[in-house]
């Protein structure tokens, strides 16, 4: 079905990776864009509706489950969603406890909600690539990345949420100089106040570089990995429709690279949480 | 690929639900977490006094038992002691008793046997008169020869 007559492999691939983007148009009227290049023009001020709509479906799955144990929990014998719950809070509760060395009711709450949601959206991509856009199809939405994770918004959305973060508790808690200080005043250090100051343009570019790559690889690790992945999706789905062997090959490859998806898109989250975690840690350390 | 206001939407997103993850899920998760393992370090800490109560309860058990043990075995000494004393008594008593009724037949007898003797004195004289008149087919004045049978009664 991929490789038919009227779209060719690129044509498919693009159409894959074409989110379904609400914006103003050239002309200056408000739409959602009916191609991949429509939707490049629509600049700063569009939205992807699809990214958007399945985050934020995921995570409200992820707090309407938890909300549900939480409404009745019980310190006495846990039902079975409630262990579960328990589990996952457990879990996240030892990472913290492992990594982050301050006190902040905060990081635990937030590694959670980071893990949950993060895993949820990664799932995705064990959803056979065509199966809801064919289906959406139908109903005339064109373009749809049912995976928020393989859009850069949402893994910058969340890596920035969380840097803002520790900026916002590295001010809180060393105060605007210490912080200033923790920027300037290392790597290299000195005695003498003159060389003091002359390291300080140097240790500033060093640490800055360091502080905004933090971010930067936070969210692009998750990113790439997932992009990578559903990728890979793509790629084996060209071979369905093209002969017999092709396709029933493809099957095996598809199965195969799910089952090794699932390590992956736990291992991306679980990676994504607790790199929010230690550079939580680091906004709280005092040097 | 682009980056646009999404970014900024899902930045409100993760805002919204850390907030209402830490208020509404985590606090009464953890909450629950925290009193469980309060109320499991409270049970196991009454087990352990339960233990050590019943150890205790054990060991005054056993000390009563070995008191009412040593009680006994003295309330039996003392029964076999006083049993056998009672035995001796009655021994003695009955030896006693059977002395005096032994005595008292001994007296009975003798008083009877002088009795019988005293009637067969008397009955002896009167033979000795009636066989002498028989003799002599004559009376015999028994006052006369009385000196005389008094002197065979005697000898008797």
């Amino acid at each position: 079905m991929a490789a038919s007559e009227n779209i060719t492999s690129s044509e498919f691939i693009r159409h894959h990776l074409t989110n379904l983007t609400f914006g103003q148009h050239p002309d200056g009227s408000w739409g959602i864009a009916h191609s991949a290049a429509e939707a490049g023009q629509m600049g700063l001020m569009a939205v992807h509706l699809d990214s958007l709509f399945w985050s934020f479906l995921l995570g409200a799955l992820f707090l309407w489950m938890f909300r549900s144990v939480a409404v009745k929990v019980t310190a006495g014998i846990p039902g079975g969603l409630q262990n579960f719950c328990e589990w996952l809070c457990e879990f996240v509760d030892e990472n913290v406890r492992g990594s982050f060395t301050s006190k902040n009711d905060l990081v635990a709450p937030m590694a959670l909600t980071l893990f949950c949601w993060i895993f949820l959206m990664n799932l995705m991509d064990l959803i056979p690539v065509e199966l809801i856009p064919r289906l959406l199809q139908l109903f005339g939405v064109h373009y749809q990345k049912i995976v928020p994770t393989t859009d850069p918004n949402i893994t910058f959305g969340l890596a920035l949420s969380v840097f803002g973060l520790i900026i916002y508790y590295s001010l809180r808690v060393k105060g605007a100089l210490g912080f200033a200080a923790e920027l300037t005043m290392h790597p290299f250090e000195a005695k003498n106040p003159l060389l003091k100051i002359l390291f300080m343009p140097i240790n500033f570019f060093l640490e800055f570089v360091s502080l905004v790559s933090k971010p930067i690889s936070h969210s692009l690790r998750l990113f790439g990995n997932m992009y990578a992945g559903e990728m890979i999706f793509i790629l084996i789905s060209l071979m369905y429709g093209t002969s017999i062997v092709l396709t029933l090959f493809g099957g095996v490859l598809q199965f195969i690279w799910a089952v090794f998806h699932i390590l992956v898109i736990t291992l991306q989250a679980f990676i994504f949480m607790v790199l929010a975690i230690v550079y939580m840690d680091m906004a709280h350390q005092h040097h | 690929m682009n980056l646009n206001l999404t970014l900024a939407f899902q930045v409100l997103f993760f805002v919204i639900f850390v907030w209402f993850s830490k208020r509404f899920v985590w606090t009464p998760i953890i909450g629950a977490l925290n009193e469980r393992k309060t109320r499991i370090a409270d049970g196991l800490a009454a087990a352990e006094q339960g233990q050590a109560a019943e150890q205790e309860g054990r060991k005054k058990a056993e000390e009563v038992i070995d008191e009412a043990k040593q009680q006994a075995s003295e309330i039996i000494n003392k029964a076999e002691k006083y049993g056998s004393e009672l035995v001796e008594q009655a021994k003695q008593n009955a030896r006693e008793e059977e002395g005096k009724i032994l005595t008292a037949a001994r007296a009975e007898i003798d008083t009877e046997i002088n009795r019988a003797r005293e009637s067969l004195r008397q009955q002896v004289g009167e033979l000795a008169v009636a066989g002498a008149r028989q003799i002599l087919r004559k009376e015999v004045d028994a006052s006369a020869h009385a000196q005389l049978l008094d002197d065979l009664a005697a000898k008797l």
